[in-house]
């Protein structure tokens, strides 16, 4: 189909464009989400420092080990409006217009995907800068912080791919809303708080074994100087695992959802 | 020239046969419409032909691309304004057109321009920058309207255009259908209203139970009901019975004679023409009143 097609009129890259900035625009009309999106993980911040904190570790250096944390949890906490966003598309009928345009329909995915990237590294820096006011004294120079950026980035896409093939798979946006609470425990089962070694030893095996866990040690590694070991690997690894099933996934429902029926 | 042609078009959703061998075809430059009782499948017919649905067998072509095997030079020559209302409430309405527009290939500056033509031609420049989500259903109906006539299209589907649009907002929609016919573009609509119909088409199909029922002239399918309707309406003008004659005084009789049995006492009778309505009711309806009659 696509071999025989002839040049289509809309340049290359046009409707991406397109459906990214509306994608943004529709994420800063949505205050709710995106005050939600940076109000959580900061107060779960000042919960764990300054509640918790000084029980976890008396020394005071708890906010040294929590922001790694936090920033994976503001991350998927603020990719999981992608799944709202695109069980919405699906279900009001808009996707039939875009359809019906001579343009990938795909490219309305896209757009809501990187308009989460986008979101959720603004939200990841309001976080971080909100960490070294409160004492947050990284010791990561330059290289390491693209580093440690570029990782964050990665699982945002990550997760953000597999909240987009859960909006597909879901029947409705509040369907989708549901869905996507169950994958903001895993922070919380994994080294984000505590150190793995301290929780219980049924537990041990499931927050050493998930992503959030090495991707949480490579930041740390990168920003507080911590060893790396292969965190670093088999968090890109985990991330790519992750990518990869999800955009087949998606790739699927969206054919079977919107396709050619 | 042909602009759409259905031939032995059939499609079943899991084991309800929906389309049973539909053939159809609408010369270009003419407005069609598609009548049918609720579910008989005319969202279907349009959403094949708008390359939203595949047939399960036979060929559909839209500006003498297939659906399917050109599916991409079909969608550059139509636009589609389906049954549902399709915009995005969270944009503004002027954004919504902007961003239609952008993926119709105009530039920033050509698509802000045909924005504002548009929601001036529309009714809408007063409210262009509200979000569609503060629109009453009126507005979404002519915000969608819009969106579908960015580019003149080729062929132009419209599902149950008017469903929803006051008085005013109806004749002013029929009298845009009426410019972008003389203007070249082929309209393809469904309707529930036979005055509508009436009003704009050249061509009238009726589909019901999967099949095309009827298909002609508006003229030609009333002539085929008879040639007037006798009706009797009680003292508050509420119809009792309606019966088509074939305008012989023999006919005309009969007719009386048959209306009779539903006569009150203070019951008037009238004769008129027939209408699509009569032709719609005669070919869905249970009440084939005009069978008994001839036979
Ligand atoms: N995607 C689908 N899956 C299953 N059944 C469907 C689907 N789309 C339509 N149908 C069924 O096909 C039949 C025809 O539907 P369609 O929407 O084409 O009718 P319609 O003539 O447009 O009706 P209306 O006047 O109410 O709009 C209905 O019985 C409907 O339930
Ligand atoms: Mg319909």
């Amino acid at each position: 189909m696509t071999a025989l097609s002839p040049r289509r009129r809309v340049a290359v890259g046009v409707s991406e464009l397109t459906f990214i900035e509306r994608s943004l625009r529709r994420s800063v009309r949505n205050v709710d989400a995106l005050l939600m999106a940076i109000m959580l993980p900061v107060l779960v911040m000042f919960l764990f420092t300054f509640v918790f904190g000084g029980s976890i570790d008396p020394s005071g250096n708890y906010v040294n080990y929590v922001v790694p944390g936090i920033i994976l949890l503001c991350a998927g906490f603020g990719a999981s409006s992608t799944a709202v966003d695109v069980a919405g598309d699906m279900t009001t009928g808009i996707i039939d217009r875009f359809r019906s345009l001579p343009i990938p329909a795909t490219a309305v995915l896209t757009g809501h995907v990187v308009a989460s990237l986008l979101r959720n590294l603004v939200a990841t820096g309001v976080v971080v800068v909100v960490a070294l006011a409160v004492g947050f004294r990284p010791t990561g120079g330059p290289g390491d912080w693209l580093a440690a950026i570029s990782v964050v980035a990665l699982y945002i896409l990550a997760i953000t791919y597999l909240f987009a093939a859960i909006g597909l798979a879901s029947s409705s946006p509040e369907a989708a809303s549901g869905y996507g609470f169950i994958l903001l425990f895993l922070p919380y089962l994994s080294s984000a708080f505590v150190e793995v070694s301290t929780l219980p030893s049924w537990l041990q095996p499931i927050a050493q074994y998930q992503p959030v866990t090495p991707t949480i040690e490579a930041i740390r590694s990168l920003l507080m100087g911590t060893s790396m070991g292969n965190n670093a690997v088999i968090a890109v690894g985990w991330c790519v695992l992750i990518l990869v099933i999800a955009a087949t996934w998606g790739a699927w429902l969206f054919r079977r959802k919107a396709g050619h029926r | 020239m042909i602009a759409v042609e259905l031939r032995g078009v059939r499609k079943s959703f899991g084991t309800q046969r929906v389309l049973d061998d539909i053939d159809l075809s609408v010369p270009a430059g003419s407005v069609f419409a598609l009548l049918g009782p609720n579910g008989a499948g005319k969202t279907t017919v349009v959403n094949i032909l708008a390359t939203l649905v595949a047939p399960d067998s036979g060929t559909a072509s839209v500006g003498g691309y297939d659906v399917r095997t050109a599916r991409d030079s079909a969608k550059g020559v139509l636009s589609l304004t389906g049954q549902s209302v399709a915009v995005d409430e969270v944009l503004t309405g002027s954004e919504n057109l902007i961003m239609v527009s952008r993926l119709w290939g105009l530039s920033r500056r050509e698509s802000r321009l045909r924005a504002r033509a548009l929601l001036e031609q529309f009714d809408l420049a007063d409210a262009a920058r509200r979000q569609v989500k503060t629109y009453s259903g009126g507005m979404r109906r002519r915000l969608d309207l819009a969106l579908s006539l960015i580019r003149r299209p080729e062929v132009l589907f419209l599902d149950e255009p008017t469903t929803g649009l006051d008085t005013r907002s109806r004749r002013s929609l029929w009298a845009q259908i009426r410019d972008l016919r003389s203007a070249g573009t082929t309209i393809f609509l469904t309707t529930q209203y036979l005055e509508e119909a009436e009003q704009l088409a050249d061509r009238v199909a009726v589909l019901a139970g999967g099949r095309i029922v009827a298909d002609g002239t508006p003229a030609e399918l009333k002539s085929q009901v008879g040639e007037d309707v006798v009706e009797i309406r009680s003292a508050d003008d509420e119809l009792l019975g309606a019966v088509a004659t074939d305008g012989s005084v023999d006919g005309l009789h009969r007719a009386i004679t048959q209306l009779a049995e539903v006569a009150q006492p203070d019951a008037t009778v009238s004769l008129r023409s027939p209408s699509l309505e009569d032709v719609f009711l005669s070919l869905t309806g249970p009440a084939l009143q005009q069978k008994e009659v001839q036979s």
